[in-house]
C-alpha cells in the first residue's frame, strides 16, 4: 500500500504543475481526458506479475489529464474482446493494455481491425511489421538480465551447488528466465545446476509450496520462481530457512532473512512513455523492448545474506548490462541433452527474435521441457 | 393458471430478495449505491445493441453445458462433470480439424462437430455407465472426470498435439482461418448461439413428445416402478448421459471452431460450471434454459462495467450468482403455497 | 549421493512429508462432512466454506496478531454457513445438492470480496510440533514438521468414530439420517439434529480452510484452494461414511498430491500433468474397484439425497 502511494506521489510531482492547474480551469470540460484501459488475466493484487500492472496503471491515474479503467480475472477468451470493446464504447477508451500473452492472437488482432482508431499496445507479445495491424503493438522487458544477476548472487550464496526454479508451464518466457539463472550462476559457480519444477499453471499455491518443499528435500538451498504470485514459494523458503530470489515485485519482506536479491518489472516506466505520446497527438511505438538499461526492470536490494562474491560480480556484470554491451545468450551453449542450441561464435543480442522462442533447457538445468 | 402465475412470481420474488440481499452487501460493505451499480448492471447486460451480442455471446456456451446437467437430471440422476465433456470435446475437435484442414470447410466443421460430440458424449456416457452398472455416484464420478479430463488436455496441448509455433500460450495447430464457423450473420454473436437455442428446442420436443421421452421422466419419477414395467433403464441412462454430453462436447467444438481456432488451456474457464447452476436454475427445463443462460450472461457481461465504475472486486458478481441462485433454490418451497387456490377436489 | 541430497529416497519421504502437509484440509471437511451425511444430508457447499474460513481466519490472525484466533473465527463462520445451509435445505421441496452449489459460489465470491485487504500483509502463522526430533537427517526433520491441526484432526476423526457407533448422540444422528420415519416416530426432532450435525461439519470445514491460510501454503490469495472442499465431499463417499476410513483417505489423497513435485524433483519429468491427476484417478478406480450395484449403497445413509 505504502509502494503504492509513494510511487504516486513521485509522479505527481514529476510532471508538470502547470498541467495540475488546468483540472481546476473551466477548459476541465472541453478538455476530454486521455481514457486508458488496463486488462489484467488475474487479480490485480496478486503480490506478482498483475500487480505489478496495477501499479504502474496506479502511477498513470495520478497524471492529470489521464482516466484510467481496470478490469481484472478476464478469461483469454472471447470475454475479453467483448472487454476491449465495452471499455471502447462505453467508457471511451482511446488507448488498451491487454496485459496478459493470450489476449494477443486473435483477439487484441481481431478487435483492433474492427476498431483501426483505437490504440492496442499488448504485454509479451511479439508484433511484427507488416504483419499485424499499424495500430497495435507490443512491449516487454529483458526479465532475463535480473534473473541472469540473481542467478550470480544465488550461485555465489548457495552451500550445496543446487538451484531451484518452481515455474508454470514450459514456455518460452519461462525458458529464458529459467537459462538465464542457471547461466548467471554457473559464471560464478561452474558446479551449480538448477533443478526445475513445473506447477501447470499460473496460481496454484499448494503445488507451488509441494514444489518447493521437494526441492528442499533434495537438498535445493536457494529458490525463484516463475508463477504469477511468488508469495507461496518465497514464504515457504523462508520458513524452511533457506534463501530466495524474488520476482515480479519485490518481495523482501515476505523473506527478511533469507531473500537474496530479485527480478522486478518497473511497467510505469512503459506506460509512461506511451502515454506521453498520445497526449502529443502521436501513436505510440509499436515495438518497444527493454532491459536494465531502458529501465524496464530492476533488481531488489540485496538481503542480508547474499555473498559479497555474488554482490560484487553482479554489480560489476549489472554495470556492463546498463551500458548495453553484455551478451547473455552466447556460443557454444549446449542444452541439457546434450544438443548444441547456440554454435560457438553466435551470439544473441537481447534484441534477437530468436531469444523471444526459446525451446530448451541449458546444461546445468534439471527438468524438461515437456 | 394459478400455477402459470407462480412460475413467474416466484422466481421474479427470489431475484427482488437477491437484488435486495446484494444491495445491503453493496451499500454496508462496499460503500456503493445499490441502484448506481443497478443501473450499470443494466447498461452493461442489456442497455444497447452492443451490451445484449456482449450478454448473448456470453450466454451460447452455457445454454450447451447446462443441458449436460438437465438431460441426465431428467432420469434423476445429478451430472456436474460439463467441464470435462466441455474440454476434451473442444480438445477431440481441434485434433479432428487439423487433421483434415485440407478438406472443404463443410467437411473439417462436420468433423469437428462430431468428433467434439462423441468425446464429450463418451466421457458424461462412462460416468453413466459408471453409476448404472458400477453402483458408483455419479456426482462424484462426474467431478473426477472433469479434473482427469483438464489434466488430459494441458498434457495434450503442451505435449504430443503442441504446436511449435505457438510459443507463450502452448496450443494445437490451428484448425485453419478458413474453417472457422465465425458469426452469426448481422451480429457480433457467434453459432454457438443458434446450437443452443436449437439444441434447447429438440431435447425438449424430445421430451415432451416420444415414447423415449416419457419412459426417461417414468424412470426419473421412480426407477423401481420403471423396471418392473420391463423398460431398459441402463439404455435410457447411457443415452441421457451421453447426448448431455455431447451438448456440451459441442460446446468445446463452438469455442474451438468459432473463438480460439485451436485447443489450449482457455477451454477450461468455467463455462460448465456455469452451466450446472443455469441448468438447476432452470430446474432442468429445456425451454428454460435459454432465458436462464441469458441472465447469467448478462451478470458477467455486466460485471466489466461494475468493475470499472464503482472499482468493485470481480468477486461481487459471483457473490450476485451465489445469492441468486440459493435464492431461487430456496423459492422451490413457495411452489403451491404462494397464492391462494381453490380447495383441490 | 551427492551432498545435501537423498536422491530417489526422497520420492517416498516426499510423499510421506506431503501426505502429512496436504492432508490436513480433506482430513478436517471430510471428517465434518461425514457428520452431516450421516443425518441425512449432504453439503457440497463445504468447498465455500473452506474458503470463507481461510479468509476470515487469516484477516482474525493479522488483526489480533493470533492465529489461533482465526481458527476460532474459521470454526464460527463454518457453523453459521453450514446452519444456512441446514436452514434452507429443511424447506419443503428444497435440493440440498444444488443448494450447495449455490453456497459454495456463495462462499468463495464472499471469501474473495472480502478477503482484498488481507492479499498483501503477512500475519502471523501457525507452529508445528517438530516430531523428527529423534533424526540428524534435516529433510526427515523437515518431513515430521507435524501442525497441532492435524492432530487434532486424527484426534477428532476417532472421536467423531467412536460417537457415531457408541453414544446417544451418535444414534439418534444416524437414526435422523437412516429413516425420517422411523426417527419422528420415536420424537426425534430430525430437522434441529440435521441443523446441529451440518453446523459442526461447516465448522469443520472451516478449520481445514484456516490449515491452508495459517499453515500451509500458510497465506490469504484467491488461488489458495484449488477444490479441496470438493475433492474432501467425495472422499466421504469414497470413505463409506466412516470417519477413520476417512483419515486414510485424505492421507492417501494428500500423499497423491505430492507425487507430481517429489518426481520431478528427482528428475522424473516426463508428463507431469498426468502425474499431477493421480489423485483423481486413483480415487476414481478405487471407488470403481470397491462399488458394485448391489452393494452400492453400503453405509450410506438412507436419507442421503432424499427430498421431501
Amino acid at each position: 500500500m505504502i509502494d503504492k502511494l509513494t510511487i504516486g506521489r513521485r509522479a505527481l510531482l514529476g510532471s508538470a504543475a502547470g498541467a495540475a492547474a488546468l483540472g481546476l480551469s473551466g477548459a476541465a470540460n472541453a478538455q476530454k481526458p486521455l481514457v486508458i484501459g488496463f486488462i489484467y488475466v488475474g487479480p490485480r493484487d496478486d503480490y506478482g506479475y498483475n500487480q505489478a500492472h496495477a501499479e504502474a496503471a496506479a502511477a498513470l491515474k495520478k497524471l492529470p489529464g489521464v482516466k484510467i479503467v481496470e478490469e481484472e480475472k478476464v478469461p483469454e477468451t472471447v470475454a475479453v474482446e467483448k472487454t476491449m470493446e465495452s471499455m471502447i464504447n462505453l467508457d471511451g477508451a482511446t488507448l488498451l493494455f491487454p496485459t496478459s500473452f493470450g489476449y494477443f492472437d486473435p483477439y487484441m488482432l481481431k478487435e483492433a481491425g474492427k476498431y483501426p482508431k483505437i490504440q492496442f499496445r499488448h504485454c509479451g507479445g511479439l508484433w511484427q511489421q507488416g504483419k499485424h495491424p499499424i495500430n497495435t503493438g507490443s512491449y516487454f522487458g529483458y526479465i532475463d538480465e535480473c534473473q541472469y544477476l540473481s542467478g550470480i548472487v544465488a550461485g555465489a550464496t548457495t552451500k550445496s551447488g543446487k538451484l531451484g526454479f518452481v515455474a508454470a508451464k514450459p514456455i518460452p518466457q519461462v525458458l529464458r528466465n529459467i537459462n538465464a539463472f542457471t547461466l548467471g550462476a554457473q559464471s560464478i559457480n561452474p558446479k551449480a545446476t538448477t533443478q526445475v519444477i513445473f506447477t501447470g499453471d499460473w496460481s496454484m499455491p499448494v503445488k507451488e509450496a509441494e514444489a518447493t518443499n521437494s526441492m528442499i528435500a533434495q537438498g535445493v538451498d536457494v529458490v525463484t520462481c516463475h508463477v504469477d504470485s511468488p508469495k507461496v514459494v518465497v514464504e515457504t523458503a523462508e520458513r524452511a530457512g533457506i534463501y530466495t530470489c524474488g520476482y515480479h515485485t519485490n518481495q523482501a519482506k515476505l523473506a527478511p532473512k533469507g531473500y537474496l536479491t530479485g527480478a522486478e518489472w518497473n511497467w510505469e516506466r512503459v506506460y509512461t512513455g506511451f502515454v506521453d505520446a498520445m497526449k502529443a497527438g502521436k501513436a505510440p511505438a509499436n515495438f518497444v523492448r527493454g532491459g536494465l538499461k531502458e529501465g524496464f526492470v530492476r533488481t531488489s536490494a540485496y538481503g542480508p545474506a547474499a555473498a559479497p562474491a555474488g554482490k560484487a560480480k553482479a554489480d560489476a556484470v549489472k554495470l556492463e548490462m546498463l551500458n548495453g554491451n553484455y551478451v547473455i545468450f552466447k556460443g557454444p551453449l549446449k542444452d541439457n541433452k546434450g544438443n548444441t542450441v547456440i554454435a560457438a561464435g553466435t551470439s544473441h543480442i537481447q534484441t534477437d527474435p530468436a531469444l523471444e522462442s526459446m525451446n530448451y533447457l541449458v546444461e546445468g538445468v534439471v527438468g524438461s521441457t515437456s | 393458471m394459478q400455477a402459470a402465475l407462480e412460475r413467474i412470481a416466484v422466481p421474479a420474488l427470489a431475484l427482488l430478495a437477491s437484488a435486495v440481499l446484494f444491495g445491503l452487501l453493496l451499500a454496508v460493505y462496499a460503500g456503493v449505491d445499490p441502484f448506481d451499480a443497478f443501473g450499470l448492471m443494466y447498461q452493461g447486460a442489456f442497455g444497447s445493441w452492443f451490451s445484449w451480442q456482449n450478454t448473448l455471446t456470453r450466454a451460447a456456451p452455457l445454454i450447451l453445458t447446462a443441458l449436460c446437467t438437465a438431460l441426465p437430471a431428467r432420469l434423476g440422476l445429478v451430472i456436474i462433470g460439463n467441464e470435462g465433456a466441455l474440454v476434451l470435446g473442444g480438445l477431440a475437435a481441434a485434433a479432428a480439424g487439423a487433421a483434415v484442414t485440407a478438406a472443404p470447410p463443410l467437411v473439417v466443421q462436420l468433423t469437428m462437430i462430431v468428433a467434439g460430440m462423441l468425446a464429450g458424449g463418451a466421457w458424461i456416457a462412462f460416468a453413466g455407465a459408471l453409476r448404472q452398472y458400477r453402483g458408483v455416484n455419479e456426482t462424484i464420478s462426474s467431478l473426477l472426470l472433469t479434473y482427469i479430463a483438464i489434466a488430459l488436455m494441458n498434457h495434450f496441448v503442451e505435449g504430443p498435439l503442441r504446436d511449435p509455433a505457438s510459443l507463450n500460450k502452448p496450443s494445437t495447430a490451428s484448425i485453419g482461418d478458413a474453417n472457422m464457423i465465425g458469426n452469426i450473420p448481422g451480429m457480433d454473436v457467434h453459432w454457438g448461439l443458434v446450437f443452443g437455442i436449437v439444441a434447447c428446442v429438440l431435447v425438449w420436443l424430445f421430451q415432451r413428445f416420444t415414447t423415449w421421452g416419457f419412459a426417461m421422466q417414468v424412470i426419473g419419477g421412480n426407477p423401481k416402478t420403471a423396471r418392473m414395467m420391463g423398460l431398459n433403464v441402463g439404455r435410457y441412462v447411457l443415452l441421457a448421459c451421453g447426448a448431455g454430453g455431447a451438448a456440451a462436447g459441442l460446446a468445446g467444438t463452438v469455442e474451438v471452431a468459432a473463438v480460439l481456432g485451436r485447443a489450449n488451456a482457455s477451454l477450461a474457464v468455467g463455462y460448465g460450471y456455469s452451466g450446472i447452476l443455469v441448468s438447476f436454475l432452470a430446474r432442468h427445463n429445456p425451454l428454460a434454459i435459454i432465458p436462464v443462460a441469458v441472465l447469467l450472461g448478462g451478470i458477467g457481461a455486466s460485471g466489466g462495467l461494475l468493475q470499472r465504475r464503482l472499482d468493485l472486486p470481480d468477486a461481487a458478481v459471483v457473490v450476485l450468482q451465489g445469492i441468486i441462485f440459493v435464492a431461487i433454490l430456496a423459492s422451490e418451497t413457495l411452489y403451491g403455497r404462494l397464492l391462494p387456490r381453490k380447495q383441490e377436489g | 549421493m551427492d551432498h545435501g541430497g537423498i536422491g530417489l529416497w526422497g520420492v517416498p519421504l516426499a510423499m510421506l512429508a506431503g501426505a502429512i502437509r496436504v492432508s490436513t484440509p480433506f482430513l478436517f471437511v471430510s471428517v465434518g462432512e461425514c457428520l452431516t451425511e450421516r443425518s441425512g444430508r449432504i453439503n457440497l457447499g463445504l468447498e465455500g466454506t473452506l474458503v470463507m474460513g481461510a479468509m476470515s481466519a487469516y484477516g482474525m490472525a493479522l488483526y489480533t496478531g493470533s492465529p489461533w484466533l482465526g481458527v476460532l473465527l474459521a470454526a464460527g463462520v463454518g457453523v453459521l454457513l453450514g446452519a444456512l445451509h441446514a436452514g434452507i435445505c429443511q424447506l419443503p421441496r428444497v435440493n440440498d445438492i444444488a443448494t450447495g452449489i449455490g453456497l459454495m459460489l456463495f462462499g468463495t465470491g464472499l471469501a474473495f470480496f472480502l478477503g482484498k485487504p488481507f492479499i498483501q500483509p503477512k500475519a502471523p502463522v501457525l507452529g508445528a510440533i517438530d516430531l523428527g526430533w529423534w533424526s540428524d537427517i534435516p529433510q526427515i526433520r523437515q518431513a515430521l514438521q507435524v501442525n497441532y491441526l492435524f492432530v487434532l484432526g486424527i484426534v477428532l476423526a476417532f472421536a467423531m468414530a467412536w460417537a457415531l457407533k457408541n453414544t446417544r448422540w451418535g444414534l439418534i444422528v444416524r437414526l435422523a439420517g437412516e429413516s425420517v420415519d422411523a426417527a419422528l416416530a420415536i420424537g426425534t426432532p430430525v430437522g434441529r439434529v440435521r441443523l446441529i450435525a451440518t453446523s459442526i461439519g461447516g465448522a469443520f470445514a472451516g478449520v481445514g480452510g484456516a490449515f491452508l491460510s495459517l499453515y500451509y501454503p500458510g497465506s490469504w490469495n484467491e488461488g489458495l484452494s484449488s477444490g479441496q472442499g470438493l475433492m474432501a465431499v467425495a472422499l466421504v463417499i469414497f470413505a463409506r461414511w466412516d470417519p477413520i476410513r476417512c483419515l486414510w483417505a485424505s492421507l492417501l489423497f494428500g500423499a497423491a498430491g505430492a507425487i507430481s513435485p517429489a518426481l520431478q524433483s528427482v528428475g522424473v519429468t516426463e508428463g507431469y500433468y498426468l502425474f499431477s491427476a493421480a489423485p483423481y484417478v486413483l480415487t476414481l478406480a478405487l471407488m470403481i474397484a470397491t462399488c458394485s450395484p448391489e452393494r452400492s449403497l453400503r453405509g450410506a445413509p438412507g436419507e442421503l439425497g432424499v427430498v421431501h
